[in-house]
């Protein structure tokens, strides 16, 4: 549904491209996950998809259709984005705050209909958020933050949904619960493209891995295919082993202790000449 | 909902009450109920025209000035989702300023100090806008703030250096309007003001729902379809332009842009929309009641407006921060 195709994004005065030739696709009814180390390319890929920043080549496509060429609004009701932050500069209640999902449908005029009151109301069920909804945006916990922020976006209703790091906050109930959500919208059909740094989790509930390295792209395909320990050692800069979950039968990544390979021979283009 | 609405009815009555003694109290007391009549033009002709030529101007334009002021400062603090954001920390007071001083110490016409005060307050935002816009961040409104906020700064240098060896007369007279005043009011000046504060109050609140989602950050705003950098420019744009007609109307009245959106919010309004009409409101209630309170604390003289709404602001916006978290 979404698709890059080699997309590259150079940040004014950067010596390098922060992503470089990266192609891959979303689709219906899969979970895409975008994994890789910090400072790999993740987030500048969301922001293009965003049109926050400008490709220097490649172009990003919904459909087939170019994304310079849809309105920003039109983009915004097929493709909800929880972005990695968010600033929250007053208080508001929580269900004003799902309520802002419907904004690409509903414009700076039209007032709440029942398309609109359905939308929330599903995406409030869904996450899970009834019982904070009188609540002040200000007064949740990281965990609950998170979850008015997916509400938001399931309330925008789109085909697709992009999430940036959705889980950062969160304690394993709530990871997990935020994970089979976002699974079950797949089942249901919606495109999921995830940037997460939870290799474990994406793993097992992902259908397909985009591992970055250096805004490249280092290993794409199935979980099995991506999570090889040579790759993910040399992408991370760290010793590591790729096992299997014993109770899942999903590959498992295990960081071993000891000083970081940073030498040559790992992480060959993590040198600064 | 019911009580939430109470709220706002108490003080659009709080607002008719001040408008009521400000117009009836002064040199000659007039009771509420010979007020109201003289509004409408029934009773004494004397009385009638101490209400309608003399003190309802100056009551109508208190209710303008901090109409517009409120509205300013809340779409304002939306959009740069900053709550110590105000008109006058964006380089308008500044501005204003210079255009008015300059024109009082070239013995310009009174007539022609609020154009000139107009001209530098635009001017000024121009500035603070093309700076900042020229910059790589050129959308971030953090870096407009920090624009608005330098070019306030030189304003107030070029002020001291204007005054440094100005004429007593003229420097009092510069020193007057920069403190604020309501008192020359003429229905002239509040036509044009009018303008300025209903057709741009209205596109701020026609606005409103993009504000909301301003303060969600350039990011989120994206997510949602919105350009955050056109949505942003043209509220900070147009909030500059009322708060710049307000202080050509009437000097420097402070605080008020800053203080009264967070009594708006205070009052339960959290959607920018109930904000920014809220803050017209109160803001209009906080300066009519001061320039009460500047006519008549200390009579036959007058406080300046702008420091009597500074006096009531500051003390509230230090409770105000006591509750910040």
């Amino acid at each position: 549904m979404i698709a890059f195709q080699g997309v590259s994004v150079r940040y004014a005065d950067a010596p390098r491209d922060a992503a470089h030739d990266v192609t891959f696709t979303t689709e219906r009814g899969r979970m895409t996950a975008l994994v890789g180390p910090n400072g790999s390319g993740k987030s500048t890929l969301v922001r293009a998809l965003l049109g926050r920043q400008k490709l220097t080549a490649g172009r990003i496509t919904i459909d087939g259709a170019p994304l310079a060429s849809l309105a920003r609004a039109q983009v915004a009701r097929r493709i909800a984005v929880v972005t990695q932050r968010e600033e929250l500069s007053f208080p508001t209640p929580v269900s004003d705050y799902v309520a802002l999902g419907r904004f690409p449908h509903r414009g700076a005029w039209r007032s709440a209909g029942a398309e609109d009151r359905a939308a929330v109301a599903r995406a409030v069920e869904l996450s899970g958020i009834g019982p904070l909804l009188e609540r002040s945006v200000d007064t949740l916990s990281g965990g609950e933050w998170q979850r008015a922020r997916i509400a938001r976006a399931l309330a925008q209703g789109g085909e697709a949904m992009v999430l940036d790091e959705p889980t950062t906050y969160l304690d394993i109930a709530h990871e997990m619960e935020a994970f089979e959500l976002l699974s079950r919208l797949v089942r249901e059909g919606m495109a999921v493209l995830l940037v997460s740094h939870q290799l474990n989790l994406v793993a097992r509930f992902a259908d397909m891995l985009v591992l970055l390295h250096d805004g490249r792209v280092a290993a794409s395909g199935i979980p099995d295919d991506v999570m090889r320990g040579a790759v993910l050692e040399r992408v991370y800069g760290w010793p590591l082993v790729v096992t299997r979950d014993p109770a899942v039968g999903a590959p498992a990544l295990v960081p071993l202790r000891g000083a970081p390979r940073r030498d040559s021979t790992l992480n060959p283009s993590s040198h600064i000449p | 909902m019911s009580r939430r609405r109470g709220i706002w009815w108490a003080a659009a009555i709080v607002l008719a009450a001040l408008a009521v003694a400000s117009i009836g109290l002064g040199s000659v007391h007039i009771a509420p109920a010979a007020v109201l009549s003289a509004l409408a033009g029934a009773g004494d002709p004397g009385t009638v025209t101490i209400v309608r030529v003399l003190r309802l101007p100056r009551v109508a334009m208190a209710i303008l000035l901090g109409a517009g002021l409120g509205m300013s400062g809340a779409s304002l603090q939306g959009v740069m989702r900053n709550p110590l954001a105000e008109p006058y920390l964006l380089g308008v007071s500044g501005g204003a300023a210079v255009g008015a001083v300059i024109a009082v110490l070239v013995g310009a016409p009174a007539v022609l100090v609020p154009i000139a005060a107009f001209i530098g307050a635009v001017l000024a935002v121009a500035v603070a806008f093309f700076v900042a816009h020229a910059t790589p961040g050129g959308g971030d409104v953090r870096v407009l703030l920090m624009a608005g906020v330098i070019v306030g700064a030189f304003a107030n240098a070029a002020i001291m250096l204007l005054l440094a060896n100005a004429d007593p007369a003229a420097m009092r007279g510069a020193l007057w309007w920069m403190m604020g005043s309501v008192a020359a009011a003429t229905w002239a000046q509040n036509g044009w003001l009018a303008f300025y504060v209903l057709a741009g109050g209205a596109l701020l609140v026609a606005w409103a729902r993009e504000i909301d989602i301003l303060t969600l950050g350039e990011d989120a705003a994206a997510s949602l379809g919105l350009d955050a950098d056109r949505a942003s420019r043209r509220v900070y744009l147009m909030a500059s332009l009322v708060a710049a007609a307000t202080v050509a109307a009437a000097g420097l009245v402070g605080f008020v842009g800053l203080v009264v959106p967070h009594i708006a919010r205070r009052m339960g309004a959290s959607a920018s929309r109930a904000v920014i009409l809220g803050s017209a409101l109160i803001g209009a209630a906080l300066v009519v009641g001061s320039d009460l309170i500047a006519r008549t604390a200390l009579p036959p003289a007058e406080l300046p407006l702008g420091a009597v709404t500074a006096v009531i602001g500051v003390p509230f916006f230090l409770i105000q921060l006591r509750r910040l978290r």
